[in-house]
Formats: structure tokens, sequence, C-alpha cells
């Protein structure tokens, strides 16, 4: 398999939807490519998310398409994962066989070794309901990656966890993206987040996209005056404030130890 | 230490709820000592006529027929209302057609039917079936029914990212979904059945517990009317236990 089959290359085109006379997003055009791991962050009610839905399948488009390797989006792909914002495990099975059920093929090895890399193995025979939060959308993420798709869609998987966990599990899906190459679409609200994963931070307001910045950060990244010289460029195109770019390069921090 | 003390609690759990029954039938004992009362017989006399009518094999033919008249009836209502309550809660075309009229029918009285039904099917088996599968096909409808339009909208959509749909959809995620609902309703409907079954036997029977209490009555054999009514609370409860162990098997996850 070349590399270039491992993620989707996905092009956005003239992209609009309407909820009745509701418009949610206006002419959308957009290219990832494949293995790019993209945040979309904006306020809520941008459309980030109808957006990812859209990509997903689970909705239709009013105007324009979406191509995935040159193929139409009309229906749900077995190549395209989502992860929600609630892990939406099935609460009547088994943390394995919850995994089990993203296997077409029931494979239980590989069920197994997808639980094994999110280190959930020792929980395999355990109810949904036993676990934290953090560990229930660990067994969501080992579901989504054990078919290996060729997208994975992340609609605020963190959105519910506290700040620890939600550290612990963005360096757990940057880990997993490297290893898997899939192409990845983050939606956040949370900057920090979208600029410590994101090769790419994409930001919509008025149903539409208002920025599409390159994070040049080398990885693994760590928070230090470049990657804070990011989010601050960020929140203050997201905030409407000014960035006054000389005076955050001036201030170096004074460090008292 | 630990161990002892959990032994004492279980005991304590285990001892506890026979204590109200046992007390009642302690002071039933008491009230009939002087021997006076003709309208309640000793709990010596049930006891006495139990063993009778063990021993001339009455009891276990009428328990047997009464039981056997039960289950068909409940499974009989039971399927029908558990297909209806699936077919109108999955689709929307079945729900407009027959919801209505099936809601309007719940609100007739079951035991109102009665002369219905003897005309209709005269005083044979089909009067008892009939009447307990009827009176059990709405909880089991309603519930099962209401399970499915409960379900929980994320999973379903989860489903249909993962690629499920029909039977597999049913089996992994709609079934299970809605299944403690519909074991609200096979609870509720067991105590139906039995209800229904007393007053179907009252009325027109030529065996059964029912039948059994009836004839009594004309005789005033207080003792075998007593009786019969203890059989019904026992048959009654081991529904219940029935019920409650199957919610125990299946809805294991609950209690995790």
């Amino acid at each position: 398999m070349s590399e270039e089959e491992k993620g989707y290359r996905i092009k956005i085109e003239n992209l609009s939807k309407e909820y009745g006379e509701t418009s949610v997003l206006k002419n959308i055009n957009l290219e990832i490519q494949p293995g790019e791991f993209v945040a979309i962050i904006g306020h809520s009610g941008c459309g980030k998310s109808t957006l990812l839905r859209l990509i997903a399948g689970l909705e239709e488009e009013s105007e324009g398409q979406i191509l995935l390797d040159e193929k139409k989006v009309s229906k749900i792909d077995p190549q395209v994962r989502y992860l929600f914002q609630e892990a939406r495990l099935l609460p009547w099975k088994t943390v394995l066989t919850n995994v089990l059920l993203a296997t077409p093929e029931k494979n239980e090895a590989k069920a197994a070794m997808a639980l094994e890399k999110v280190g959930l193995i020792n929980k395999k025979g355990n109810w949904p309901g036993t676990l934290s939060g953090g560990q229930k959308q660990r067994v969501a993420l080992a579901r989504a990656l054990v078919g290996i798709p060729k997208l994975l869609l992340l609609d605020e998987p963190l959105g519910a966890l506290d700040a620890l966990t939600r550290l612990e599990m963005q360096d757990l899906i940057e880990g997993l993206w490297k290893e898997q190459k899939f192409t990845g679409i983050l939606v956040t609200h949370d900057v920090s987040e979208a600029v410590r994963l994101a090769d790419r931070v994409i930001l919509m307001e008025d149903q539409t996209i208002k920025m599409d910045l390159k994070i040049t950060l080398p990885r693994p990244r760590i928070k230090n005056n470049d990657s804070n010289y990011f989010e601050q460029l960020i929140l203050s195109k997201v905030m409407h404030i000014d960035f006054n770019e000389e005076r955050f390069q001036k201030e170096k921090p004074e460090y008292l130890i | 230490m630990k161990k002892k003390q959990l032994k004492k609690a279980k005991y304590y759990e285990i001892c506890l709820p026979w204590l109200l029954p046992i007390l009642l039938i302690l002071a039933w004992y008491f009230s009939t000592l002087n021997g006076k009362n003709t309208l309640l017989p000793s709990p010596i006399k049930v006891i006495h006529q139990a063993i009778v009518m063990i021993e001339n094999g009455q009891l276990l033919q009428y328990t047997f027929i009464s039981a056997k008249r039960a289950v068909l009836g409940f499974l009989i209502g039971g399927s029908i209302g558990f297909a209806l309550g699936l077919l109108n809660g999955l689709s929307k075309t079945a729900d407009l057609s027959l919801n209505t009229t099936i809601q309007m029918l719940r609100n007739i009285p079951v035991l109102a039917l009665i002369p219905l039904m003897i005309i209709w099917f005269g005083i044979g088996e089909e009067i008892k079936v009939v009447m307990v599968a009827f009176g059990v096909f709405f909880s089991i409808y309603i519930n099962t029914y209401h399970g499915i339009k409960s379900l929980d909208k994320g999973l379903l959509e989860m489903g249909r990212v993962y690629g499920l749909k029909g039977f597999p959809l049913f089996v992994h995620v709609i079934f299970p979904g809605a299944l403690s609902s519909i074991l609200v309703g096979v609870r509720l409907s067991l105590g139906t059945m039995w209800l229904i079954l007393i007053a179907a036997e009252t009325v027109a029977a030529d065996a059964g517990i029912g039948y059994m209490a009836m004839t009594a009555r004309e005789l005033m054999q207080m003792d075998k009317v007593v009786l019969s009514i203890i059989i019904y609370a026992l048959l009654g409860k081991l529904s219940d236990v029935i019920a409650s162990a199957l919610e125990r098997r299946f809805l294991r996850w609950r209690n995790a």
C-alpha cells in the first residue's frame, strides 16, 4: 500500500447547506491532503459540525459536492469513522464486543489489538457503565480505528473531559494518527487543542471559512512561545481583536527561576 | 469479622420480607382459635384441605389447567403485542394507521367484554385464553412501542456510521435498547394475566382454580375458597420471580 492510499484526499466544492429557510453553510471550498490533520474552530452555530456531518454522509448537501478521493459522498462510507462528543458505546455490550461491532469480519484479535493501543485491554470484559468519561472515549477511539479508516472525523470528542484527561487523549490521538496515517478533521472550541494537534487550522464564521492557517510547528509539539504565537493569532481572529505581532515577540517572558 | 457481618446482612435480607406474612398467618390462626368463626376457616383446616386435594390429585390438575390457560393466553397476546409494538415503533405508516385504534381499544375494560365473549366463544377453553391474551396484549404492546420510541437517537446514528442496518441494527441496537421497557411490560402483564384468568374462570369454567373457588363457595366450603386464593397468590408470586429473574439476566449491564 502506498503512502497516499492511507488517507482520503478531500475536495469540497461550492458546498452549501440550508435547513428550510436557514442557511447553515455558504459556498464552502476546501481541499485537504491525504494524511493531513485539520482542525476547524469557530463559535457555536457557525456550521462546523454540519460540515463534518456532511463529509460523513450523515446529511445531504443543498448545493455543491464533497469528493473523497474523487468519489462523491452520497452515503456513509465504511472507510470514514466518526467520533462523537459522547462516546456512544452500547451499554449492553462489553468493551470488547463494542469494538468488535466495528470490524466487519468480527475479528476478536483485531478488536483486542485496538484496545491494547488505547491502553484498555484490561477492561475488555467490563460494561461501559463502569468506565470513566475518558475511558469511554478511548474505547470509542479504539472502535473508530479498528477498521483502519482513511478518514477520522472528530466532533469535539474531548469537549466533555477534564483538562488532564484531555491532554492524555490528545497525545493518544496524535500517536495513532502518526501510526495509521489517516486524514483527520477535528471540530473544536479549544484553540490550544487545535494548535496542539493540527497541521492546519480553519476558522469558520458566518457559515463560511474566514481563515485557513498552516501550523508550522514541529512535532511532537510543546507549549512554548511559538505555540502561544499561533494561539494568540487565531484567538485574535476569533474574538475580533487586533493582533499586535511586534508586541508579542518583544515581550519575552521573564523567568524567576 | 467482615465476612461474618456480611453473612449477617444476607440473613437479614432473606428473612425480613417473610416476617410480615408469617405474622399475618399467626394472627389469622389466633383469630380462628375459638372455633365459632364460620366465615373464616382456620389455617389448619386449609392446610388439611390442601393435603386432601393433593392426595386425590385435584389440586395439581386444577393448577395445571389454570397455568396452561394463563401461559397460552400470555404467549398469544404477548407475541401479538410485541409484534405490533415493534411494527408501530419502527414504521411511521403503521404507527399512523394503527396506533389510534389500539389506544382506543385499550380503554375498554377487558371484563366488560365477558358477555360478548361468552356469546362468541361459549364457556370452553377459548374464552379464557382469548381474554387473557386480550388483557396481556396491551401492556406488552405499549411498553414495546414506548421502548422503541424512546431509543437513544445517538446510538442509532452511531449504528448507521458503523454500517448497521436492517436485522443487525435490530439485534445489536434496537432490541437491546428497548428490552428494559419490554420487560416492564412483561412484568405488568403477568399480573394482569392472573387477574383476568381468575375472573374468566369464575364466570364460566368446568375445571381450574377459579372453578374450584366458585363451586366451593356454592357449597360453603370456606377452606377450599381460601385455599384457591392462596394458590393464586403463590402463582402470582412465582410469575413475579420469573420476571425479575429475566430482568437480572438480560439487564445485567444496568447493575454494573
